[in-house]
């Protein structure tokens, strides 16, 4: 591990906060995309077979 | 072959398809490269500690958040102009990433400046300026939200984009004038004097190459996600229709 | 375009609403000032420029989506937009209208509620001023929003989010001439760049608003 000195619990800190708003963000967008993506294939399915 | 072929939304879901993998990688690779090697490998700053080790997620994060606005505001202008769909859906993703950005900054600066200005917040320039861009992507984000109709919508956003970004100058040059500044000059500058040292330098660099191509695969995503979600509105539309 | 203006001061007066309503909110949030930070008298010299530019650009807020609505819901906005006179100018006749009933009014109050705050003397000559000069760039800037959510049925939160950012620079030129007015300092350069905003802002916001009302008409 490396040697933070007194200011490790800002460092970590600020790390934590930041990669956890970036994982917010990227799971958010996954998310989003995932549901978007699952619905319009159904919609298209559906069309498809109502011809 | 012009740029203006990606404006087709079924081209640019073929090439950004095909391109979206590399740059995902990429950005994760350098994003791991330049925070592992900025957190584990560099020195400590004389004055600041190893606090100085927040830099390979402060300057990053405030250099994305200003330049994805200016972004929005050329893909607003695009829009506006040669009225092209993907232009202004990039736009519309491309906000909550930004958001996240200042947030950072913002987040990493206040922790940053308890231990070494004493105090979390101070009403300096450079601080109130990113206070006031968040309030600005917060009210850009409230007015996507807002308007059923995509096109009004987009066409509305637009508009306040461009009026936006006149006041967000007016207002960085506005809180200079009200306030003196207790935030350092420029990080990055051709001006070698003001620069940071190499040792600090290298990491920072593969870092913000990091963060910015993570800016652009999760922009493609959610433009991506933004096309598909315009396609479903109209698939249903058309199926109620018949 | 006069014809307008005067329908519109007519109709403000007539619904009482954004005459006195702005003026007495005004007046409320400066005599809560006190019970808030105390009736120190020193105190409230020093913050008395700051909170009378608050007060009037909430109070000027307050009143600002009356300035589109009613006419999108009866329906005259759309006949103003067909009319032969531009709708730039049609925007600019209405944020007129809408200075000269809470504007113009705010900035005379404002004195008289510096009394209660304990303002320095050469400060009321500042203030006023600064008021007549930043107030008319609040109405501009106040439209544009207000166009940009006219179509809206629930436009009046979304209106302050969007218009309190773009009233940063405004508020701290103001203030700021106030507060040195107050202090007996020179004036002059946020007093310069105070006007420069208003004039820049009635030259150019019109036609940004004429275009968001022009979308939402669609």
């Amino acid at each position: 591990m490396v040697e933070l000195g007194k200011y490790a619990g800002v460092v970590l800190a600020a790390y934590g906060v930041s990669l956890l708003l970036l994982a917010g963000l990227v799971g958010l967008t996954l998310w989003q995309g995932a549901r978007t993506r699952r619905a319009l294939d159904a919609q298209e399915r559906r069309m498809a077979q109502d011809g | 072959m012009s740029i203006w072929e990606y404006a087709n939304p079924k081209r640019f879901m073929q090439t950004s398809g095909h391109v979206l993998p590399w740059v995902s990688g990429l950005a994760v690779l350098s994003l791991a490269t330049g925070l592992v090697w900025g957190f584990f490998f560099t020195p400590e700053d004389y004055k600041q500690g190893s606090t100085v080790k927040i830099i390979y997620l402060h300057v990053p994060a405030a250099m994305l958040a200003i330049n994805i606005w200016a972004m929005m505001l050329v893909t607003s202008l695009v829009w506006l102009i040669r009225r092209h769909h993907v232009s202004a859906l990039a736009a519309k993703a491309a906000a909550p990433i930004g958001l996240t950005m200042t947030l950072i900054a913002l987040f990493t600066g206040a922790i940053w400046g308890q231990p070494m200005w004493g105090t979390w917040w101070a009403w300096d320039p450079r601080l109130t300026a990113f206070l006031i861009l968040f309030l600005f992507y917060l009210g850009y984000l409230a007015l996507w939200e807002a308007i059923d109709n995509p096109d009004t919508a987009a066409d509305l956003t637009a508009v306040l984009c461009l009026v936006g970004s006149v006041f967000a100058v007016l207002s960085r040059y506005a809180v200079n004038f009200w306030n003196q500044g207790l935030h350092q000059g420029a990080t990055l500058s051709l001006d070698k004097e003001e620069n940071i040292a190499d040792v600090f330098y290298i990491p920072l660099l593969i870092s913000i190459a990091g963060f910015v191509l993570g800016f652009v695969a999760l922009l493609l995503l959610r433009t991506r996600t933004e096309i598909r979600a315009r396609r479903l509105k109209a698939l249903q539309a058309r199926e109620r229709m018949a | 375009m006069i014809a307008l203006l005067i329908r519109d001061l007519r109709l403000a007066m007539r619904a009482g609403g954004g005459f006195g309503l702005g003026l007495a909110f005004f007046l409320i949030v400066t005599v809560l000032v006190p019970f808030g930070v105390g009736p120190e008298g020193t105190l409230l010299a020093r913050v008395a420029p700051g909170v009378l530019w608050l007060g009037a650009l909430l109070a000027c807020l307050l009143s600002l989506d009356r300035i589109f609505a009613l006419d999108h819901e009866d329906g005259s906005l759309d006949l103003l937009a067909t009319a032969p006179v531009p709708l730039e100018g049609v925007v600019a006749v209405k944020a007129c209208a809408h200075w000269l009933t809470t504007g113009l009014p705010l900035t005379l109050a404002a004195p008289a509620l510096g009394l209660l705050l304990n303002l320095p003397g050469p400060g009321y000559g500042w203030l006023t001023l600064s008021l007549a000069a930043g107030t008319p760039a609040l109405s501009v800037i106040g439209a544009f929003g207000a166009a940009l959510t006219v179509g809206l049925k629930r436009g009046g939160l979304l209106l302050s989010l969007l218009v309190l950012p773009l009233y940063v620079p405004t508020l701290i030129f103001g203030a700021e001439v106030a507060r040195r007015g107050a202090e007996g300092l020179a004036t002059a350069t946020p007093f310069l760049l105070l006007a420069g905003i208003s004039a820049g802002t009635l030259a150019l916001l019109p036609f940004a608003a004429a275009a968001a009302i022009r979308i939402n008409l669609r």
